[in-house]
């Protein structure tokens, strides 16, 4: 009897170990891959950055000098207060645009796939040929479209754009916007389809209208999907670098001061300047900033939840 | 009553003005950008600004081919882009199937693994991740930049999702009727994913065809560069000659909208599941 018992454990154990190795062998592929070259660089970037290594030499530990250092570059100052200028105007724009986008495509009119396309478009396209229309349209001279309008249509004077550091910063959002509203447009449509109709009815049956309706049954109803995008939408702000690039970066695309962001200043220390404990240490504050924002927001979803 | 119905007319007049008024912001850099490639650069920016063309220039569509290797530079970030593109919807779905429909050991330490890396900007690691692909002799390679696609966490947290949506009923009674677990993925949960499928079809296509930075650290031969690098280049180098740089910008981007064109009917459907549900 307890000989049975037990060649029936082992029986069943040998099935869970099959079973265990069905998995992995369909885990494998991509976990190998993502281990080794995304968990490992990870790991290696938190011991790089209280390092001092050019490259070719050995690695010396120097504690936390990579960060006192960077702290008292004016560039790095510069880059980190660039990019939260940018989040701070991008997020909130791109979210009520593509909430509103949202909105009116999720209504029953003609067209409506037709222009769901084509807001997505800019999304879609390859970055460096729309930077490309983007210079030529915004350009400095008074012959672009932009300062075209800005002299014949609202009669001020036409600006500099990007090639003045005073306005290089509205140029790169006015992109960002443009170039990233379909996207969350996209999930938002999602989210609206989500909401039951059954909502809405009850809610007419009640007397309420549109702009009722809208703040008490979408806005809270959106409330995970407008948790999502926020989230989504702020990590992106802060990985921003190839717009600031194209629109801000000279022939040989080096950027000034007045444009420079995090990840331009992480690129610019390790590839061009080799000072890779510096570059790692960036990168630090970089992912702790975006490990804060998610947290922070996961914090008040939960609030919210409560309530 | 009349109002009523005389305010609903209005109402979707002005909505129409609105969508028309957010199309053309959409469309007009585009149709700037044809009409810009079809003209002398002393034409592009004359005022008033000129749709069409008198006289259309059509030989910029052609010289563009010899001024850089522009056919070269496509022949690479399609290769690449296919790669990339199948290796990611092979590997990530395998993977996902086994988060999505088995029990084993270890499960929910590895999904976590994958998901906290998710919040990980690749910015964060790319430093260290080019030291370690140069140590293995990766740097300046096509292979480097296929690594550094294929693999993604996104890919094995959206099919994931989806599968998570297919009842596990029909695995079981497959499982009943004898059939392997590769045999399950292949001839019952593929077919079934298509939305999901082409969302990641369409994500990892426009990411890896449109990728600038990647390219930018790794590819440092010109003949190993890839369009988005080469284009860039070229206006660096000719950043006078309007009319050839739309030319190449127009067709750099024909890929990316046909692919999005053909797939894009099952894409809200595949975004809905990917990314909300969670």
């Amino acid at each position: 009897m307890a000989e049975e018992v037990y060649a029936l454990d082992k029986n069943m154990k040998r099935r869970q170990q099959k079973r265990n190795l069905v998995a992995y062998s369909f885990i494998a592929p991509n976990f190998l891959g993502f281990a080794i070259f995304t968990l490992g660089p990870i790991i290696l970037a938190l011991i790089m950055s209280f390092m001092e290594w050019d490259g070719s030499n050995t690695m010396k530990f120097i504690g936390l000098q990579n960060f006192t250092e960077i702290f008292s570059d004016d560039r790095f100052l510069a880059s980190l207060k660039n990019t939260i200028i940018y989040s701070i105007f991008t997020v909130p724009f791109t979210l009520v645009i593509a909430l509103a986008l949202a909105i009116l495509l999720n209504q029953k009119i003609k067209g409506r796939n037709f222009f769901r396309t084509v807001a997505f478009f800019p999304y879609v396209a390859s970055l460096v040929a729309v930077a490309a229309v983007w210079n030529m349209l915004f350009t400095p001279a008074k012959g672009g479209i932009m300062n075209q309008l800005l002299m014949n249509v609202f009669h001020v004077q036409p600006l500099k754009w990007a090639a003045a550091s005073n306005t290089v910063m509205l140029t790169i959002i006015l992109f960002s916007v443009w170039k990233n509203m379909g996207y969350y447009m996209v999930i938002y449509l999602a989210g609206l389809q989500g909401i039951s109709e059954d909502l809405y009815e009850a809610a007419a049956l009640d007397g309420a209208n549109s702009w009722r309706k809208f703040i008490h049954i979408t806005v809270p109803q959106l409330k995970p999907t407008t948790f999502f995008v926020t989230i989504m939408l702020t990590i992106n702000c802060f990985k921003v670098y190839d717009i600031v690039y194209m629109l801000a970066g000279g022939s040989n695309g080096v950027v000034n001061k007045s444009a420079m962001v995090l990840v331009y200043y992480i690129y610019e220390e390790a590839f061009r300047n080799w000072k890779l404990g510096r570059a790692s240490a960036s990168a630090l504050v970089l992912f702790a900033i975006v490990l804060t924002i998610t947290i922070v927001q996961f914090r008040g979803e939960k609030n919210y939840a409560n309530d | 009553m009349r109002s009523k119905k005389n305010n609903k007319v209005i109402g979707s007049v002005i909505v129409y003005i609105i969508l028309i008024f957010l199309a053309l912001m959409m469309l007009v850099p585009f149709a700037w950008m044809i009409s810009a490639s079809l003209k002398f650069n002393k034409d592009v920016f004359v005022i008033p600004f000129e749709w069409i063309s008198k006289e259309p220039r059509w030989k910029n569509y052609i010289d563009i081919w010899t001024k850089i290797p522009l056919a070269k530079f496509t022949l690479n970030t399609v290769k690449l882009t296919l790669i990339v593109t199948g290796l990611q919807l092979l590997t990530s779905s395998f993977a996902a199937y086994a988060f999505a429909k088995l029990q084993f050991k270890g499960k929910n330490v590895l999904f976590l693994a994958y998901v906290s890396t998710i919040a990980v900007p690749w910015q964060v690691y790319m430093v260290p991740q080019f030291m370690f692909m140069r140590k293995l002799g990766l740097a300046d390679t096509h292979l480097a930049i296929i690594i550094l696609q294929a693999f993604s966490a996104f890919g094995v947290f959206l099919m994931r999702q989806f599968y998570e949506g297919i009842p596990d009923s029909l695995c079981e009674a497959a499982r009943i009727d004898g059939m392997s677990e590769y045999k399950i993925y292949s001839t019952i949960m593929l077919p079934l994913s298509k939305p999901a499928l082409s969302t990641l079809i369409i994500f990892t296509f426009v990411n890896t065809w449109n990728d600038f930075l990647g390219p930018l650290i790794y590819l440092t031969t010109e003949s190993k560069k890839t369009l988005q690098i080469g284009l860039k280049m070229f206006i660096s180098q000719y950043s006078a000659e309007y009319g050839l740089i739309m030319a190449a910008s127009v067709l750099s981007l024909i890929p990316v909208f046909v692919v999005f064109l053909s797939l894009q009917k099952y894409f809200v459907a595949g975004i809905t599941t990917g990314s909300v549900k969670g």
